[in-house]
């Protein structure tokens, strides 16, 4: 288990003020000029070297995506955007950092903003955290009046803006492009890459966007050292983590832990055992709704990190892991992300805003059994053929949960549907 | 895609900040680059439903984008997408209840059955006093601490049935519940008790009232 003193949430319950100057006790902005006085590359390495990768979902390298912003200025600005716009179903950690640890959100951006040679940062925030974004907007002032950011941050002779923008309940102003559009004023719609943010992003000007775990891992990276981080966890999966426990466990929470802990010890250890007992489990989702769901078989050895959920054919993407017990109609389960992925569809590509609700009605009869056998077959078929062909992956969020489904639960599928022909007989 | 939006047949004639509200707007406006006003949409959206007993009718829009130098088009394009723009007039007490898998794991089906008893009206509706409207809503983000309602401002989480009637019944008499778990365990920590975080590193950290630690 991840010791108390590696980690990098210490207030993630709130027992703690998030003001200031208890966050200053906690150790977050020490030394801060400091660490902007050795530059912009040393910053870019060292989150590097940690084996940082973003915490969003999609699991790039932080440092790399970094490195892709213009080495020099061409005078014009360059642009941070925190992703905050949490809404994947089974995730909730983003919000505990912006209401417990906001100052950790907000040092994080000095430094990563610094990174890339940012001008100003935004952070956006779904529009529902109505008080975590009153306590982020009351962090950011309170660094401002304290000098951390602004003219001249920390003494460092780096200015940085940073400002905290609303949605308005949109799950895909989740995705990058569509985030960078939402904050532009306009519909949130994914745009097509090429090019990337890092060359054409807020204002098609150069910015990174980074999800709000990552960047506030990053005071601690730097403060301890890439050495630290990497030593947590395994290559290529390295650091602590949050991870977001729901569903039909005996203790729901949020903890901190090292990548890689094993999903059975993490659930016993930490969200008091699945209801019932281990032999009562079903089936996890164990990274978001997006992330195929495993059956009780794999979860009792699969390990929670990238490659560990790989090997499965699922994924860590957010960690919100939703257990799911034998009590649970694991059909309607994942019938309910189609309708979720149905009704978050921007309705900008075909395959997506077409597809998405037709499978969230077959699903309904599948839940049913009201469906031929060979009709689990199409379904698959259309989940494949939504599957990488739409600009953003929110296609492929939407087919992801009903493969994993019909991957592991075909029987029951099938039996639901002679069930209903037997009743339909009779 | 959200399902079409329903606008309000009775609309009013006109619609434009207060005083104190385009004060707001100024400042809000100052986090943009002064040739990308557009960007405040959404903000400006929120404040003028804020100040418009929650709901959003066209000419606040076309105010908006008048503010902005929108084209009033693309300002209702905004206004459709998003789903925190209500189009039409809400109750009072608009209970939005997340029915999302992980809060459906918990019961989100009892808090919304809780609902239909105690006042009597289904998603969607809203009761014929005003007092409240009630909707499902997709993901809250507060999954640990499943089921969820938003009401307001403020999150109700850890439900089940009982609890729900007891917020009604509060919100009824005009009274605030306390926001946050309805059981009373610290925000997303487990109920029986950190099992982290025990030996903090900070044993001095001040507790803060200005800022308050509480949720």
């Amino acid at each position: 288990m991840l010791r108390d003193e590696d980690r990098i949430f210490t207030n993630l319950y709130g027992f703690e003020s998030p003001g200031l100057r208890a966050a200053q006790v906690r150790g977050d902005w020490a030394g801060a000029k400091e660490l902007l006085l050795k530059g912009r590359d040393w910053v870019i390495s060292e989150v590097k070297d940690s084996g940082l990768r973003g915490r969003g979902g999609a699991g790039f390298s932080t440092g790399l995506k970094w490195s892709f912003m213009p080495k020099k200025s061409d005078g014009g600005p360059v642009y941070l955007v925190v992703n905050a716009d949490e809404g994947e179903p089974g995730t909730c950690k983003d919000r505990d950092i912006l209401r417990h640890d906001p100052h950790k959100l907000v040092e994080g951006i000095l430094y990563a903003s610094f990174a890339i040679g940012a001008t100003a940062a935004y952070v956006y925030v779904r529009g529902e955290f109505i008080r975590e974004i009153q306590r982020l907007q009351a962090a950011v002032d309170e660094a401002y009046e304290a000098g951390l950011i602004g003219r001249n941050a920390c003494g460092s002779g780096y200015d940085l803006d940073v400002y905290v923008h609303t949605g308005a309940g949109a799950y895909i102003c989740g995705e990058e492009t569509a985030l960078i559009e939402s904050l532009e004023g306009k519909k949130g719609q994914p745009r097509s890459k090429p090019p990337f943010p890092a060359q054409a992003g807020l204002y098609y000007r150069p910015t990174t966007v980074n999800n709000v775990e990552t960047i506030a891992a990053v005071p601690t990276i730097l403060r301890r050292g890439a050495g630290w981080f990497a030593g947590i966890g395994r290559p290529k999966n390295t650091g602590t983590k949050l991870f977001c426990i729901s569903g039909h466990v005996n203790n729901p929470c949020n903890v901190e832990e090292a990548m890689g802990i094993p999903l059975r010890e993490l659930i016993d250890r930490h969200a008091g055992g699945v209801r019932g007992g281990w032999d009562n489990l079903l089936a996890v989702i164990p990274g978001g709704s997006s992330t195929p769901v495993i059956p009780r078989a794999l979860c009792d050895t699969v390990l929670m990190d990238y490659d560990g959920l790989s090997e499965v054919k699922s994924a860590l993407g957010t960690a919100g892991v939703i257990v799911m017990d034998k009590s649970t109609d694991i059909v309607r389960a994942i019938a309910r992300l189609s309708h979720f992925y149905a009704h978050e569809s921007c309705g900008q590509c075909t395959p997506c805003r077409e597809g998405t609700p037709w499978m969230a009605l077959m699903m309904d009869r599948l839940v049913e059994g009201r469906a031929g056998v060979e009709e689990i077959d199409l379904l698959f078929e259309i989940s494949k053929q939504i599957e990488g062909r739409t600009i953003c992956a929110l296609g492929d969020a939407a087919a992801w949960p009903i493969q994993g489904l019909i991957r592991h639960f075909r029987p029951e599928l099938e039996r639901r549907i002679a069930v209903a022909r037997q009743s339909a007989a009779a | 895609m959200s399902t079409p939006a329903a606008v309000a047949a009775h609309q009013p004639d006109s619609f434009a900040f207060t005083p104190d509200n385009v004060a707001v707007a100024e400042k809000i406006l100052a986090r943009y680059p002064v040739d990308k006003r557009a960007s405040a949409v959404l903000p400006l959206l929120h404040l003028a439903q804020r100040q418009n007993a929650n709901w959003l009718p066209k000419v606040a829009m076309d105010h908006v984008a008048g503010l902005l130098g929108m084209a009033p088009i693309r300002v209702y394009e905004v206004a459709t997408f998003y789903t925190m723009f209500n189009k039409e007039p809400v109750g009072k007490h608009l209970v939005q209840v997340c029915t999302t898998t992980p809060c459906w794991l918990r019961g989100s089906d009892e808090v919304l059955g809780a609902c239909k008893r105690r006042l009597g009206i289904g998603p969607g509706e809203t009761t014929p006093d005003g007092q409240f409207t009630v909707v499902e809503i997709e993901c809250a983000g507060a999954c640990v601490n499943a089921p969820v309602v938003a009401i307001g401002e403020d999150y109700y989480e850890d439900l089940d049935g009982p609890a729900m009637v007891a917020l009604l019944d509060q919100l009824a008499r005009g009274e605030t519940p306390t926001p946050g778990s309805q059981t009373g365990r610290r925000g997303s920590c487990p109920a029986t008790g950190p099992t982290t975080l025990t030996n903090p590193p900070s044993p001095s950290a001040p507790a803060d009232a200005a800022t308050g630690a509480d949720d």
